[in-house]
């Protein structure tokens, strides 16, 4: 564990950076420094590699004084990732990866067998290794900033705004691989970013600084966003924490029904039957059971009309039908991703679909919210028991599982994937 | 007359080609002479340029220096150290030309030095490499382009300068000018100030060469 203890660094100008700090880093998870531009967050990370002696206070690792260990050896125990990755120009990418490993006496046959391994860790492809990095896109020129940092295995790894200077599509990949790779290795992970949604989506915790070097707020996210210790904190946090916090609860347990849905060549009897009171669309689906679009009912129904010789298809024709929108995975996506394909839909329905994108029922925006009355008052550690007369009731269900759906039709096998929220999953 | 017919009268006369006034044996001293200059003004100018550079220390003594530098007149410089130091071998000659040559190579270094992207530094320091490792792997390859260009224009004032060494009785293609001067034989002069130029451009090459072995492809591209 890193500890930061009572730490404040006064630059030769006078300027305080770091005001009295103290945090506990746990071990084997992700810690995001966030706060606003020149908070002091740099200068925080930059104290535990020693990059920047504290004035006051001591940082221990594992118990041990950083102060009382060689600088060399201490920071060669510990990765170190930059904005704009830094890397060594005249290096290959492999020689690059390969510099730590160098460093700690390695010969360079498996110095280069190991950066070809991290390689294939961060996602680089391995006809890169002999390129340089001017022959790199910026998003790529990260990953090997990455690979760099892991590839002497060192138990800490420091990352300061290191997908900052990428674009948003890049960003989310990048971020999605971290946590990739850090479900795999369980590093110690000091993260600093500006960017509050970054640190929402990265952190196990989260340390919000304000400016001046102090500390607002350190606690884990879905705390930070139902609990913000004061109004910076809540402003830091933008005006839809509500909605964000929602990424937290696991749509596991949410009641989709299948009944609205057909396939393509649906005769009259199965529309009719199918069709909800309170819902006058149908979801279509092709033979595999992917979705296709919404269509109304009565357009859904097979043309009778002998008169127009042209229309003798039954079934609707899929260019009349009404976009889907991007379903979610129930058990895997959030409720808040429930309620933006519910939002986005058409027909107000959000489409629910397994892992491998079949159909396995809608659900509307009056469900999804239920289920989040029912999540907020379980603290998001179940799928709620949904009960849309007796909200409140949501408390007592802590042994329930789904109930069936309030409306007729095959319920769906409800994926009993474990209800542990918060759900930090890659997306 | 023009230039030409003193070029073929200098070059077609067998005499320039043999002896201790051939153009080979005179070609052998202006390099002796250039070489040993600009070794000496790079074993005192690089080190001094690459710690600077490398520690940030002593940038206005630098440019200090280098501005008062280049306003020596060589020729002033070895007239005076002939008249101190007598005719003490090519001592006197050296002095000019390696103080005319200390100067870019120092100040280029220097600048070379400073002017590396500081990222991958910040990067290489917090992955624990030492302050040398830090100068001669991250920031002497990225700067080495700009470094030999240093030397390089060193090289090409020190090898067109070297042709005053002549006025001292010393050897090299300043034989041919000075000589002829005196002798009001132009073709040698335009003769000599041709092979210094001549030499001058070979010079250029060599360094293109130099650069193209021991620059990185990562560093060379775009430049
Ligand atoms: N070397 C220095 N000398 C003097 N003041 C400094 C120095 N480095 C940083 N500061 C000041 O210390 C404060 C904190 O800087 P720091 O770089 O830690 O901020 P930051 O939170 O990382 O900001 P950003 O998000 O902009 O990177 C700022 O006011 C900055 O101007
Ligand atoms: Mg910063």
């Amino acid at each position: 564990m890193i500890r930061i203890e009572s730490v404040t660094k006064r630059y030769a100008d006078g300027t305080v950076a770091v005001d009295d700090l103290t945090l506990d880093i746990p071990d084997g998870s992700i810690t995001v420094l966030v706060g606003p531009s020149g908070c002091g967050k740099t200068t925080t990370l930059r104290m535990i590699n020693r990059m920047i002696e504290p004035s006051g206070g001591r940082i221990l690792l594992d118990g041990q004084d950083l102060a009382q260990q060689p600088v060399t050896a201490l920071r060669r125990s510990m990765g170190y990732v930059i904005q704009n990755a830094g890397l060594f120009q005249h290096r290959t990418i492999v020689d690059n990866i390969a510099t730590v490993p160098r460093m700690l006496g390695w010969d360079r046959g498996r110095a280069r067998e190991r950066a070809r391994e991290l390689m294939d860790r961060v996602g680089l492809d391995a006809t890169l290794a002999k390129r340089y990095p001017y022959q790199l896109s910026g998003g790529q020129q990260q990953r090997v900033g990455v690979a760099r940092a892991l590839a002497a295995d060192p138990p800490v790894l420091l990352m300061d705004e290191p997908f900052s200077a990428v674009d948003p599509i890049v960003r989310k990949g990048l971020q999605a691989e971290l946590l990739r790779i850090q479900s795999e290795l369980g590093k110690t992970i000091v993260f600093v970013t500006h960017d509050i949604d970054e640190a929402i989506k990265l952190g196990n915790m989260i340390a919000v600084m304000r400016t001046g070097g102090h500390l607002a707020q350190y606690a884990p996210p879905d705390e930070l966003l139902s609990a913000p210790a004061d109004a910076f904190v809540e402003d830091f946090l933008g005006t839809d924490r509500g909605i964000r916090r929602l990424s937290f609860f696991t749509s596991a347990g949410l009641d989709v029904t299948a009944t609205p849905i057909v396939t393509a060549d649906a005769d009259a009897a199965q529309i009719a039957e199918r069709t909800l009171p309170e819902l006058p669309y149908l979801l279509v689906t092709d033979a595999d059971g992917k979705p296709l679009g919404w269509a109304k009912a009565e357009d859904l129904a097979p043309r009778t009309d002998a008169g127009d010789g042209a229309s003798t298809e039954d079934g609707a024709s899929t260019a009349d039908l009404l976009p889907h929108g991007r379903p979610f995975v129930l058990g895997q996506d959030s409720l808040r991703d429930a309620l933006d394909c519910a939002v986005l839909s058409p027909t107000g329905w959000a489409v629910a679909v397994d892992g491998t994108g079949k159909v396995v029922g809608v659900t509307s925006q009056e469900t999804i919210a239920t289920a989040i009355r029912g999540a907020h008052a379980g603290r998001a550690t179940k799928p709620a028991e949904p009960d849309a007369d007796a909200p409140d009731a949501a408390d007592t269900s802590a042994a329930g599982p789904a109930q069936a759906p309030a409306t007729d039709g095959p319920a769906p096998d409800a994926p009993d994937g474990d209800a542990d929220a918060p759900v930090k999953a890659a997306r | 007359m023009n230039i030409l017919n003193f070029l073929n009268t200098f070059f077609s006369d067998g005499a320039n080609w043999h002896g201790a006034n051939g153009i080979p044996h005179r070609l052998l001293e202006h390099i002796q002479y250039s070489a040993v200059a600009l070794a000496i003004a790079a074993a005192i100018g690089l080190p001094i340029g690459l710690f600077t550079g490398h520690t940030g220390r002593g940038g206005y003594a630098l440019s200090a220096f280098a501005t008062g530098a280049r306003a020596l007149p060589s020729f002033g410089l070895l007239v005076l150290m002939t008249i101190w130091l007598g005719q003490l071998g090519t001592t006197p000659a050296m002095i000019p030309l390696v103080a005319l040559a200390v100067a870019p190579i120092l100040v280029t270094t220097h600048e070379a030095i400073r002017s590396v992207d500081p990222a991958p530094v910040d990067a290489a320091r917090g992955m624990g490499m030492t302050s040398p490792s830090v100068l001669f792997q991250v920031e002497l390859p990225v700067a080495l382009p700009l470094i030999l260009g240093g030397l390089r224009s060193a090289a090409i004032q020190v090898v067109s300068t070297a042709t005053i060494a002549a006025y001292i009785s010393l050897g090299g293609f300043g034989r041919y000018i000075i000589d002829g001067l005196a002798s009001h034989t132009y073709s040698d002069v335009v003769g000599g100030a041709v092979l210094v130029a001549g030499l001058a451009l070979a010079t250029i090459g060599v360094f293109w060469l130099v650069g193209r072995l021991v620059v990185s492809p990562g560093v060379r591209r775009g430049r």
